[in-house]
């Protein structure tokens, strides 16, 4: 009986650890996720209030600006339909360049401009990260959708989606 | 010339290769001599193939043979000699190379050092080998060839990515390999122990060598990639929690999960099946972290242009070796033995804790790692999982290993009393909240997480003496006290430096992510900024010229209590043959501290010589955090050279191997 007892406390305890830990990674992820969103998607008011979330996409060319304090930049993120007013404070990274992709992660204020909190980095002057090269060809495929269809029944499409 | 002849003695190895992973394998199955006494020949002769290969690869970077595409794509002839070495590992086909070079130098090793071992064990442990060989064989071959050639060739070459151009990536990679391919072995000894079905002590000392000897270089080669994230890249951060880091990551958990459990089944007997798991487990992780690296599914600082062909064969080889081995795991491991039993409150059973904590700790950074392909696969959108999400899944897990860490060394096998053990570690556990309470308050705030490090890191070095004293006082028999201490085993002592190596390194972790602090700011010439105390004069910059590149030159003056300390000189480079911009930070390294002045950019870009974008940092014991890597890496070391691997190791082929099953 005694070491039935005991395989039986060994298992009682192991599941009730596996449980906490279970809640506590199944929380943690779920407070910790962001969702990427395209320019396009923003401009359609489909970006979260309030959360944070990333955005991909090419810095637009001539829209870099820095700020009178010298580390706060302004610039331009577009997915080639719609641009994304993006402010950051910091230091940028090396390759982060205007006519190149680039990720961005952040909240939207009110006025519509993305506050990014992180621009992400990438080590090879050639390499597109995913995301960006998705939400750009996104929307080329909506654009062209755009070209066939009248633009009313385009959104509805869109919305769809 | 020389590219065609690396590219004949890779087809060679590959057939060798295939050789290997046969004929001893059926040898050991159908008990013909012959064909076992393939293995150590054949392993001998793919290594000097590899090695060829791999030496031709080398010449045609050295010479600027620009004809090889691989050459033309990584290598340039301003760059310095060590780089173009450095170049042969700089992208995807070559560094595929270097994997390939190790796996065979390991089975090379294996076949050397293995004279003590029963022949068709070696055999099946070299089979394994071989076969895993043949399959990235097939792979470089069959997809990623760094011997193609380029007609008409090139007349410059690329260059290696700036970001590459470093002494921190001249030792990165290969010891990382080394790390990844090491778990390699640990897993043929899993495949061949099954496929013989002795699964007993023996197995484990020949094992526990080879998987320290993988476990060291895994545990150097990622911190050397921290540390060279830490002064390369510029941002100042140690860990980012990137995809690829976070692939190196896992193997390292599950091959330390794997050493404890090794422990328990060479000294008890226990946990057969639980090692052999784990020891596949380490080895599938290590093909993952090469198939998440190389397939271009993620983004990740690493990754690099990619070819889908590659990533789909990895996946399928990865597949295949997952499968294979766990089918062969189901077939035999219920006619494993369960071993010793052991109580609740034992040593086996606080390693066990450990062993599944560790797992946990691997679950839930391959869960985060895995998440966002897993939703995109499924069409529910692009998503990303931050650091946030590991650190706070990340602290719970860990507190109760670091807890137990202290609290195991005291415990007996078999069967030990709480009591006994809370009064052996009484002082340890006071001294900890001494630290916990205080420390803190020396330092400046004081915060819970501090807090708790600290005391952590306070507690594992407390016990880890009183284990010390205690293990003296128990064997001394009327000699001294330090000719006692001297005579400890070495894994002993290997054990405790190792986990005193985990305290340094949470310090580190702690104290820098409590107490750092950093500034981005605008400076002109003769201005200055402050962090945590020093004080930084910018200068200006001027124009500096390297070998391959043109850079602006930052001079900064640093400052402490009035006193000039030293020059700083951050630098902005711009390589000719390339339109990437590097920063390179200047660093003050320190015991306590390390200070970093990084440029960011002129203001106004047309005025190099105005105003530029800073970034300063202040990092208290930020080099402790590489410095407790070292000490893990010390301590296993000394564990790994411990003398009864080499002396009983012997005794064990004579002792029939039943009898170790008592």
């Amino acid at each position: 009986m005694k070491s039935r007892h005991k395989k039986l406390a060994l298992i009682g305890g192991a599941l009730a650890v596996i449980g906490i830990i279970a809640a506590l990674v199944l929380n943690a992820l779920n407070s910790n996720i962001a969702l990427y969103i395209t320019p396009t998607e923003v401009a359609a008011g489909k970006a979260p209030q309030g959360k944070l979330f990333r955005i991909g996409g090419l810095v637009k060319e001539g829209s870099i600006q820095r700020q009178a304090d010298g580390v706060t930049i302004a610039f331009i993120i577009t997915d080639t339909a719609k641009d994304i007013p993006v402010a950051y404070k910091g230091i940028l990274p090396d390759l982060f360049k205007e006519g190149k992709g680039a990720v961005a992660q952040g909240k939207l204020n009110e006025s519509g401009t993305f506050v990014a909190t992180e621009v992400l980095a990438k080590h090879d002057e050639n390499y597109m990260p995913p995301e960006a090269a998705q939400a750009i060809s996104d929307a080329q495929a909506g654009m062209s959708a755009n070209k066939h269809v009248s633009p009313s029944s385009a959104e509805a499409a869109k919305a769809g989606n | 010339m020389i590219p065609e002849l690396g590219h004949f003695a890779l087809i060679l190895a590959a057939l060798v290769s295939l050789i290997l992973g046969t004929l001893p394998m059926i040898g050991a199955h159908t008990n013909r001599q012959a064909w076992i006494a393939v293995a150590r020949p054949a392993a001998t002769a793919l290594a000097m193939l590899v090695t060829f290969s791999f030496a031709c690869l080398t010449q045609a970077f050295v010479a600027n043979d620009f004809s090889v595409v691989y050459v033309a794509q990584h290598s340039n002839s301003l760059l310095p000699i060590e780089y173009r070495v450095a170049g042969v590992w700089g992208g995807h086909e070559g560094s595929l190379l270097l994997w390939i070079l190790m796996l065979t130098w390991w089975a090379f090793l294996v076949a050397v050092f293995s004279r003590e071992l029963p022949d068709a064990m070696v055999a099946r442990v070299l089979g394994t080998l071989g076969l895993v060989g043949c399959g990235f064989l097939l792979f470089i071959l069959l997809t990623s060839n760094p011997f193609e050639r380029l007609l008409p060739g090139a007349a410059e070459g690329r260059d290696l990515n700036p970001l590459l151009q470093d002494p921190g990536l001249v030792i990165h990679p290969p010891l990382l390999y080394m790390g990844y391919v090491g778990f390699s072995v640990a897993y043929a000894f899993a495949i061949a122990a099954l496929l013989s079905g002795k699964l007993d002590a023996a197995w484990a000392r020949w094992s526990r060598p080879w998987t320290m000897a993988a476990w060291i270089f895994l545990t150097l080669g990622i911190a050397m990639g921290s540390w060279w994230a830490y002064y390369e890249l510029g941002w100042g951060g140690w860990w980012f929690w990137d995809p690829v880091e976070n692939a190196s990551f896992m193997p390292w958990l599950i091959g330390t999960a794997l050493i404890h459990s090794l422990a328990v089944t060479e000294k008890r007997g226990s946990f057969k099946n639980w090692t052999v798991l784990l020891a596949i487990s380490a080895f599938s992780l290590s093909l993952l972290g090469t198939f998440l690296v190389r397939s271009g599914v993620l983004t990740s600082v690493h990754a690099f242009a990619t070819d889908p062909r590659r990533g789909i064969f990895i996946l399928i080889f990865l597949v295949a070796v997952i499968g294979a081995s766990l089918t062969l795991f189901a077939a035999r491991a219920p006619k494993v033995g369960l071993g010793g039993r052991f109580g609740l409150v034992s040593r086996e059973s606080l390693l066990l804790t450990n062993n599944v904590l560790l797992v946990v700790a691997c679950a839930t950074v391959l869960l985060g790692t895995l998440y966002p392909l897993l939703i995109d696969a499924l069409g529910a959108g692009k998503i990303s999982v931050g650091p946030p999400y590991f650190n706070a899944v990340f602290v719970p897990v860990m507190s109760p290993i670091l807890f137990l860490m202290g609290i195991a060394p005291f415990a007996r096998w078999k069967d030990a009393s709480i009591a006994d053990i809370a009064k052996a570690v009484k002082w340890a556990l006071a001294i900890g909240v001494i630290v916990a309470i205080a420390l803190p308050l020396v330092y400046g705030q004081w915060y819970a997480l501090t807090a708790l490090g600290l005391f952590f890191a306070a507690w594992i070095v407390a016990t880890a003496i009183l284990n010390f004293i205690e293990r003296v006082q128990h064997t001394r028999t009327g000699r001294s006290f330090l000719a006692t201490a001297l005579s400890q085993p070495r894994s002993f002592f290997g054990m405790h430096l190792a986990h005193i190596g985990i305290a340094v390194f949470v310090i580190g972790v702690t104290m820098v992510s409590s107490y750092q602090d950093e500034k981005d700011v605008k400076l002109a010439p003769g201005q200055s900024v402050d962090v945590a105390g020093y004080h930084f004069t910018f200068n200006g910059v001027k124009a500096v010229e390297g070998p391959n590149y043109v850079a602006a030159q930052g001079d900064f003056d640093l400052v402490v209590d009035g006193k000039f300390v030293r020059k700083m000189n951050p630098e902005k480079r711009n390589y000719h043959s390339s339109a990437m911009p590097m920063t390179e930070a200047s660093i003050d390294a320190g015991l306590l501290r390390d200070v970093y002045v990084s440029l960011g950019e002129p203001i106004d870009r047309d005025k190099p010589e105005g105003e530029w974008a800073v970034r300063v940092y202040y990092k208290p014991f930020v080099d402790w955090i590489w410095g407790g890597c070292v000490l893990m890496s010390l301590g296993g070391l000394i564990a790994m050279l411990d003398r009864r691997y080499r002396v009983k190791a012997r005794a064990a082929t004579q002792v029939p191997a039943g009898a170790q099953q008592a």
